[in-house]
């Protein structure tokens, strides 16, 4: 009834229906209040018309204030059977009574008044609604902001590690977040955790988790000991019914050797050949107990397995039919994926396809993976090892990229100081790798990207060219193109691109797995006997 | 990255047909390298000269651009020599045989001297 009571409040304006040809100055009456289980309005609700409070027989605190006021007659406001407002008359001016002439036209009046307060009414009350909507999207934007903030701004260099990480907050903004740690040793600490509930509330004890992480984290190295100081902290400053879940492990990128500790987060997945098994290890969420402690375990990631870290939102996502993603379809994907990014690209399409569409998603989704490269056949041992990388980068599967990635190459190799014949002949196999890559490959197809990866050891520069090509067979020996049959017609002219690459450089290697095609370019340093 | 545009003209020297190149010699370059060749053949020059001078590109489309050439003028009896390559590029047509078809010349008029 607040509407209405405001409504009243403005109210007596009507007066003098039979005299409003005269000048006359409005009376302004004080406002009267009505309680909103006052009878009057039960009575008013079923009047027919007009009523004269004089003659009205009613007990009611409401009526006596306006007689108080100085009201004789009042005309309810019904819109679609709803009382919505009282149209208040003091009386005549001429101090006679209110004809039935009077009343008829009062009546007539309300009638048409009633829909048209009722629409500014409506209007009012959608106005109020989308301020509410508004500081609630100025909100989720606030608890937006403050969890980016948070979230690393790049991913770890590791050379033979490919990681990648995904994370796509949900509208309402739930409090996923992941992290890298530069630990002594040249370890690296990757956390990956949840905070329960939504909004600014939750984004800040993600920050304050983030932080004691962060802080603790290269004191203390141990991923039991840095997860039970964080509950320790945590615990008496958590909001109640509010916890945070968390992974943390530590890796040694040199042994792939993986120490890890766990606070009630989804268990990661590791792929080796095609199996997946999970990381287990206990503990209860941070904040939730106080004096917890947290079991430590350790694995190895060997060359070629992967690891897949996650949170709810991708298992969890619901289907057209409410049916779930699920951790065994997850499990099932992490076993028939290749690592890296290209896993996240997987389940992500694999989920799009799932849920369709028109799916709103419900809660954020975090995924970060770890591939440790399968050591290359190609590459001496001494070579292998001290390899680090220089550059990675992708260029769109367009004509002419070609070129970009040979500029980006040789930009990358600059610190090398290779002579310029060399470092020419790197341009020329890089140019046609790539070139081979957008067009064999990937079919010229602008959205698909062609990896390039640049290496050097102390002996030798490295390229690996990737492309999308995967699944066909490899072509053994590269042939000498018969340039004879060429000149006279009995073959295309073209075909050079392959010849020229492995002329160009001391050694050239192609492998190919269900997805991807990598050709691998290896120039040494200083020149030999290789025509340069 | 913008792409530098091949160009082709032709121009007389000593009764030689010089095809002036520029620019990138790819996939681009067919058309117009095609019919640089067919004006410099027009001109009933017995001898057409590629001058790679102000060419900073080529790629294995490019070598098959000029195997093309040079398969034309195997049929015709016809001559092609080339000048003002790089060392790089000078290096590719020996790998790949180019060079056995095509006498290559440091400079311009070395080749015109040579030509029959």
């Amino acid at each position: 009834m607040t509407a209405l009571t405001k409504f009243l409040r403005r109210k007596p304006k009507v007066e003098q229906p039979h005299e409003v040809a005269r000048p006359r100055t409005p009376v302004e009456s004080a406002a009267v209040d009505i309680s909103p289980n006052d009878p009057l309005i039960a009575y008013f609700q079923s009047a027919t018309g007009a009523v004269e409070l004089d003659g009205l027989e009613l007990e009611s605190p409401a009526k006596e204030a306006l007689k108080e006021a100085g009201m004789k007659l009042v005309v309810p406001l019904i819109s679609q059977g709803e009382l919505i407002g009282l149209l208040n008359l003091g009386p005549r001016l001429s101090e006679r009574d209110y004809s039935g002439d009077d009343r008829k036209l009062l009546d007539n009046l309300a009638a048409h008044a009633a829909p048209a307060v009722r629409v500014a009414q409506l209007v009012r009350q959608q106005e109020a609604e989308v301020r509410t909507r508004e500081r609630i999207e100025q909100e989720l934007r606030v608890a937006q902001l403050i969890q980016q903030q948070f979230l690393p701004k790049e991913l770890p260099n590791l050379p033979r590690w490919q990681v990648a990480a995904y994370y796509q907050p949900a509208r309402t903004v739930g409090g996923d977040f992941y992290d890298f740690i530069d630990l002594p040793d040249g370890h690296i600490g990757i956390v990956v955790g949840d905070v329960t509930d939504k909004g600014v509330p939750a984004a800040l004890v993600m920050a304050t988790t983030h932080s004691i992480l962060r802080g603790d984290a290269p004191r203390l190295v141990s991923p039991a000991e840095v997860l039970k100081h964080a509950n320790d902290r945590l615990y008496p400053e958590i909001p109640a019914r509010m916890f945070v879940t968390c992974l943390y492990m530590v890796l040694n990128p040199e042994t792939g050797h993986l120490r890890f500790a766990n606070a009630g987060h989804n268990l990661p997945y590791v792929r080796s050949e095609g199996r997946v098994t999970e990381l287990l290890a206990t503990g209860m969420p941070l904040g939730l107990m106080p004096d917890m402690t947290y079991e430590e375990k350790e694995a190895v990631l060997e060359p070629g397995q992967s690891l897949l870290l996650h949170s709810d939102g991708l298992a969890e996502a619901h289907g057209p039919g409410d049916e779930m993603f699920g951790f065994p379809r997850l499990m099932g994907l992490v076993g028939v994926s290749e690592g890296g990014s290209s896993l996240i690209d997987r389940l992500l399409s694999e989920l799009h396809s799932f849920t369709g569409a028109d799916w709103e998603q419900e809660d954020d989704i975090t995924l970060v993976t770890l591939e440790r490269s399968a050591a290359s056949p190609s590459m001496s041992a001494s070579a292998s090892n001290s390899a680090h990388t220089l550059a990675e980068f992708t260029v769109a599967s367009e004509p002419g990229n070609e070129r970009l990635a040979m500029e980006r190459v040789a930009e990358a190799v600059k610190e090398l100081g290779l002579e310029s014949s060399r470092l020419e002949r790197l341009r020329t196999a890089v140019s046609e790798g790539t070139m081979n890559a957008i067009e064999h490959g990937n079919y010229n197809r602008a959205d698909l990207d062609v990896t390039v990866h640049v290496a050097a050891s102390d002996e030798e520069v490295i390229v690996r060219i990737t492309d999308l090509g995967g699944g066909r067979e490899i072509p053994g020996e590269v042939e000498t193109p018969d340039i004879e049959a060429k000149l006279d017609g009995l073959q295309t002219p073209r075909g050079w691109g392959l010849f020229l690459i492995k002329n160009m450089v001391d050694d050239m290697q192609v492998s190919s797995d269900e997805h991807t095609h990598t050709i691998e370019l290896s120039l040494k340093l200083k020149g030999n006997g290789n025509g340069s | 990255m913008a792409a530098k545009l091949f160009g082709a003209t032709v121009r007389s020297h000593d009764g030689v047909a010089v095809i002036d190149l520029s620019g990138e010699v790819n996939a681009g370059a067919d058309a117009r390298l095609d019919a640089a060749y067919s004006e410099a053949v027009a001109t009933g020059a017995s001898s057409v000269l590629l001058n790679f001078e102000a060419v900073d590109y080529i790629n294995s489309t490019g070598i098959a651009l000029i195997v093309g050439i040079l398969a034309r003028s195997k049929k015709e009896r016809r001559e092609v020599l080339a000048c003002g390559l790089s060392e790089h590029y000078r290096k590719i047509f020996e790998i790949t045989r180019v060079a056995d078809f095509m006498h290559l010349f440091q400079d311009e008029q070395t080749a015109i001297k040579q030509a029959s």
